[in-house]
């Protein structure tokens, strides 16, 4: 741990709100345990799926085309891409959430940021499936 | 957006130098952060030699004797020097820690001396801690029971249930451990930091508290709780050797567990 320059009183132009009530502000969310829950769970997911991922790659080093669409095309294996896209997707959104909410303080950058990041997310998680799916029913 | 650059007064410029005036054979040399907010300049480091020999062990022996016989404007906080009152906080050597049990010997070289990171500074080694009471404040850190108490004794507690907040009732609230923590630095406005939510935990265990519900409430928040992430300066620097830590997950359990 690196001492970290210190802010001095001069930074911010001081409130005359009690230092409690800022501590209190709005109340407590009452939320935050599903999020943090479900990025575990997610993670979870990811260890099997993610050494399935792995294992089936590396068995298909140098596979064509058309043996790989062959190989999507198994109920099995393309139900395994379904769900290692859902899950890594999950937990991309729930991990980027995290990030911005540490360090982007201006409200309104944190809103745009967040909606960028979840829409981004489901963009990309449906784009991801619906190729699964195509080479799934078509090969 | 996320500050990348430090504010004009965060810069920290070279200070003064006061060496040894007899030239004693064990000199150490004190580099300790100033700031006054009086003087309208921007911080600066000064450096204090002192001869090790006619000092006490500790570095607050040292902060002692630089105050009374070099530089009476020397400022810092100090009460019981025996590491329970936790008034002599401070970033000792790169750590957050108390001048009082830290030994000076246990510091290779020239000792370096900041105020507790990311707070903001009333004058050079104290702290603001405003924020940091309110927020321990805010828990309601205190005994809360519907149950009158029984007329004629005492709460009862079970050796059992009163070894649940053995690590926890020893924090002596010196908030070594909130501001070591990156969390907090970023957002000690929302998040409650380790020094608050330990203190937290000591009530949520406490099997005399009937409030655990509505504290659970009151701490189940994306920042005021969620904003650990396991990162553990907190347990790593406690000066009492606690584990902030440990607590914030077993709060993070509770809250899964009353999910059902």
């Amino acid at each position: 741990m690196t001492p970290v320059a210190c802010k001095t009183t001069g930074d911010k132009q001081m409130s005359l709100k009690t230092p409690l009530g800022q501590v209190r502000g709005l109340g407590s969310a009452r939320s935050g345990t599903h999020h943090w829950w479900m990025q575990r769970v997610t993670a979870v997911a990811l260890v099997p799926l993610t050494l399935w991922f792995i294992y089936s790659m590396v068995g298909h080093a140098g596979a064509g085309h058309g043996e790989m669409a062959r190989w999507l095309a198994s109920p099995f294996n393309a139900i395994m891409m379904v769900l290692l896209i859902g899950a890594t997707f999950h937990h991309l959104q729930l991990g980027l959430q995290v990030v911005v909410e540490d360090y982007i303080h201006s409200e309104a950058a944190k809103v745009a940021v967040m909606l960028v990041v979840k829409l981004a997310s489901v963009a990309l998680a449906v784009a991801a499936v619906f190729a699964v799916l195509k080479v799934a029913f078509t090969a | 957006m996320a500050e990348f650059a430090l504010p004009a007064n965060s810069k920290i410029g070279k200070g003064t130098s006061w060496p040894v005036k007899s030239g004693g054979k064990n000199v150490r040399k004190f580099n300790i952060y100033r700031w006054n907010p009086d003087d309208g300049k921007t911080p600066q480091v000064d450096t204090y030699e002192v001869d090790l020999d006619e000092c006490g062990p500790m570095v607050l022996d040292a902060l002692i004797k630089i105050k009374n016989e070099v530089d009476q404007t020397l400022t810092f906080r100090r009460s019981c020097r025996e590491g329970i009152c936790g008034s002599c906080a401070m970033n000792i050597d790169g750590t957050n820690t108390l001048a009082c049990t830290k030994f000076i010997d246990d510091v290779k070289d020239e000792v370096n001396i900041y105020p507790l990171p990311h707070m903001k500074v009333v004058k050079d080694l104290v702290p603001d801690l405003s924020n940091a009471y309110a927020q321990l404040a805010s828990v309601e850190p205190w005994l809360k029971s519907k149950t009158p108490p029984p007329p004629d004794k005492e709460r009862l507690q079970s050796p059992e249930d009163r070894r649940k907040l053995d690590g926890l009732y020893e924090c002596i609230l010196c908030f070594s451990c909130a501001t070591s923590c990156p969390s907090y630095w970023w957002n000690s406005e929302r998040y409650l930091g380790p020094a608050v939510l330990l203190q937290a935990y000591r009530w949520l265990v406490d099997s005399r508290d009937e409030a655990t519900g509505e504290r659970l409430d009151n701490l189940e928040d994306p920042f005021r709780l969620y904003r650990c992430h396991t990162i553990m300066n907190c347990s790593k620097t406690c000066p009492k050797g606690l584990n902030p830590a440990k607590a914030i997950a077993e709060i993070k359990k509770m809250m899964i567990a009353r999910q059902g």
